[in-house]
């Protein structure tokens, strides 16, 4: 049984990846549409099979969590989509706060994933809390010195930000202009709401490790994690809008600006340079340099986490010939992302094992668990993308209306 | 001229912004909250002497039953071997540790653990729906009504007490020893376990009185006692005490713990969040407005505010 999932979790996960490729390479033919399809249906099933014996049996019964190793992958999945849901504050901020308007044309598509990324948040907090039907309650019974407190209410008051700034979308498409209008002057406030939540959230889930100094491996506990959490999520969000860019331009056949994205990695690339300065300070300072080698793997996902994923980009958006092609930026974009997913990973798993002295490892139901809210985002967004004004049409500005999108398919 | 004019402002706002993150989140921080409202000297306490423990696990059984759990090992099984583990069910435990000695003789020592109660404790001050609280007199319980079942307990708790109930899909509870708070300590009775302990290697009482009596025992015994009595300081005390004959670490007693209270950590953190936000939207809302203005004193050249 236990192979079996994995064997059928591994299949359903190549499957996936060899859609995306072929989306990227242009081969997205109708075979390889509807073998996605298929296949899609079929994991939805099950998934839905592990879920009800989730609360049919508890937490116990499909995850490999326990008394010992009481958070497991979905917490560092859990933080890595907040992560990658950054750049819906960095757009807005940049558009609404800093008026650099050219940053118009990919507000929408961010806004979307921020709110969807949440969604697939909420989702997950859904089946990892051991009492779902209670998630309201740190709304009611206040407890203003623990940080879950905090992030439950950044989560829930940003969640209804991200609506209010994608609701003019709705509105445009329900034909509404007037509302569209009201919203939009009210634009500034709610943007600057959205960034102090994002700001405090993002930092917060950073925050959140500072209760165990002496459990999280030395290499990644730092007073400044909450610092390090908010600085490394603004640059993977920076990155996904190329990511995000690339894909609709390829599935939607939206235009392609590079100059654009070519911004975005210069900004992700300062970005990037701050965290990767910061980090060397700090472990300098707490001179805990030896612990890469006390214990080694955790050293190797350590180097692999900073150099390959935060200097490797840093010098790959400085060379001319990564720079100027598309799919250089989208590859390194796509390091900075993996980067982050396992610096989340490292910091809120990894980092745990020499302390507990136990080996947890996710069981395939776990993950399929995550896969399937994952899924459910992407075709969330591919719903949005087909029937919302969510893209621009080729050229720049948002259309004020949303009949007549020829190449929309 | 007007393009340069907004970018710079933008520029020197980044400065500014990002300076003023650094000072805010750097700045050292003198106020630090005492959480708790007990006092140290006052709070309810046991005192544990490992060196008097004989390993009957009656404190086990009486846990159990004193408390109405039905764990599957209820401690009856008193033989050495026999591994006890705390659960969401079973909030007393006695396991026998083998400790090997230089003259190739190995020690038993029997070894109870529990709750520590600390006087700060993590718990109480990570949980976000206050499940866990702190009664005046020490006692940290827990109450199920409010506890979403989000383990944060379990991650922050330096003791790795609290313990969860995997197998139930929509109540799971946490569980960990109440120190018989309501059923017993509030009519005046000690908890069970000291009751029930046949050799009086448990002691009840006020933590002052036992942090003395450990203190005396130490003195007055050199040899039989390390000079370490463990809760004293340990995460800013708990008070549960434990004195032992062995170095704490070969008993599986955690030997890395600050001796500042785990809650402090994040109260750095959470203490700034109502200055941060002022800050931020202080910021944020002139940079927003100012530039908006600049910006519609130019309208007429729609591309010129780009760079």
């Amino acid at each position: 049984m236990k192979l079996l999932g994995w064997i059928f979790l591994i299949g359903v996960v190549t499957i996936f990846f060899w859609a995306a490729c072929a989306v990227a390479f242009g081969r997205y033919t109708q075979t390889v549409k509807r073998l996605c399809r298929y296949t899609l249906r079929i994991f939805w099933l099950v998934s839905l099979g592990v879920l009800i014996l989730r609360f049919g049996k508890g937490l116990g019964a499909i995850s490999a969590m326990s008394d010992k190793f009481p958070w497991g992958v979905w917490i560092g999945l859990l933080q890595s989509g907040v992560a990658l849901a950054a750049g819906g504050f960095v757009t807005a901020a940049t558009v609404h706060i800093f008026h650099i308007r050219r940053f118009e044309v990919i507000l929408r598509p961010m806004v979307l994933t921020a709110f969807l990324g949440y969604l697939f948040v909420a989702m997950t907090l859904f089946v990892e809390v051991g009492r779902p039907q209670r998630l309201w309650h740190p709304l009611v019974m206040w407890q203003h010195t623990s940080i879950m407190f905090e992030v439950a209410w950044c989560v829930t008051l940003y969640i209804t930000v991200l609506m209010i700034e994608f609701s003019p979308v709705i509105f445009e498409h329900l034909d509404m202009p007037k509302v569209v209008k009201a919203i939009h002057y009210g634009a500034i406030p709610i943007v600057i709401v959205g960034v102090i939540l994002s700001t405090l959230h993002q930092s917060s889930m950073g925050s959140m490790f500072l209760v165990m100094p002496e459990k999280i491996y030395p290499l990644w506990f730092s007073p400044l994690l909450p610092v390090f959490f908010l600085i490394s999520a603004v640059a993977v969000g920076l990155c996904t809008a190329i990511i995000e860019s690339f894909f609709s331009h390829k599935l939607f056949g939206r235009s392609l600006e590079i100059p654009l994205l070519q911004s975005l990695a210069a900004a992700a690339q300062i970005v990037l340079l701050v965290y990767f300065g910061l980090k060397m300070v700090d472990i300098s300072m707490r001179k805990e340099w030896q612990s890469m080698w006390t214990v080694p793997w955790l050293g190797v996902s350590f180097g692999i986490e900073l150099f390959g994923c935060v200097l490797l980009p840093i010098i790959l958006f400085s060379i001319p010939a990564v720079r100027l092609h598309v799919r250089g930026l989208v590859f390194t974009s796509f390091l900075v992302g993996g980067g982050i997913i396992l610096n989340r990973i490292n910091v809120s798993w990894f980092s745990l094992i020499p302390y507990t002295h136990t080996t947890y490892f996710p069981t395939w139901m776990e993950l399929c668990v995550s896969l399937f809210f994952v899924t459910l985002t992407v075709v969330a967004f591919g719903l949005a993308a087909h029937h919302l004004p969510v893209f621009p049409k080729a050229g720049g500005k948002i259309p004020p209306q949303t009949s007549s999108e020829p190449n929309l398919n | 001229m007007f393009a340069s004019d907004i970018s710079s402002s933008r520029r020197r706002f980044l400065k500014g912004a990002g300076a003023s993150v650094c000072a805010l989140s750097i700045f050292p921080k003198k106020l630090r909250a005492n959480h708790t409202k007990v006092s140290k000297g006052e709070a309810y306490s046991v005192l544990v002497d490992l060196t008097r423990c004989i390993a009957c696990r009656a404190c086990s059984r009486v846990c159990v039953k004193a408390n109405g759990l039905d764990p599957a090992d209820d401690g009856s099984n008193v033989s050495p071997q026999h591994c006890e583990t705390l659960a969401y069910n079973k909030w007393s435990t006695v396991n026998v540790e083998n400790v090997p000695e230089p003259m190739h003789k190995s020690l038993a020592v029997g070894v109870k653990r529990q709750c520590m109660h600390c006087l700060e404790p993590a718990c109480v001050s990570v949980c976000p729906v206050g499940a866990f609280s702190q009664t005046e007199k020490g006692p940290v319980i827990y109450r199920s009504q409010r506890c979403i079942g989000c383990r944060y307990c379990m991650i922050a708790c330096p003791f790795e007490i609290p313990k969860f109930n995997w197998h139930s899909g929509f109540t799971p509870v946490v569980g960990k020893c109440q120190f018989c708070a309501q059923n017993r300590l509030f009519k005046g009775l000690p908890p069970a376990c000291v009751e029930a302990c046949p050799t009086g290697a448990l002691k009840f009482g006020s933590r002052e009185k036992l942090l003395f009596e450990a203190k005396v025992r130490v003195k007055a015994n050199p040899k039989k006692y390390i000079k370490h009595i463990y809760g004293e300081n340990e995460i800013g005390g708990t008070s549960w005490l434990y004195l032992s004959g062995i170095p704490f670490e070969k008993l599986g007693f955690k030997s890395n713990l600050p001796t500042s209270p785990i809650p402090s950590f994040t109260w750095e953190v959470v203490s700034r969040i109502p200055i941060i936000i002022a800050a931020l939207s202080g910021l944020f809302g002139m940079v927003a407005f100012s530039l908006k203005k600049h910006i519609k004193d130019q309208d007429d050249l729609p591309k010129a505010g780009a760079s």
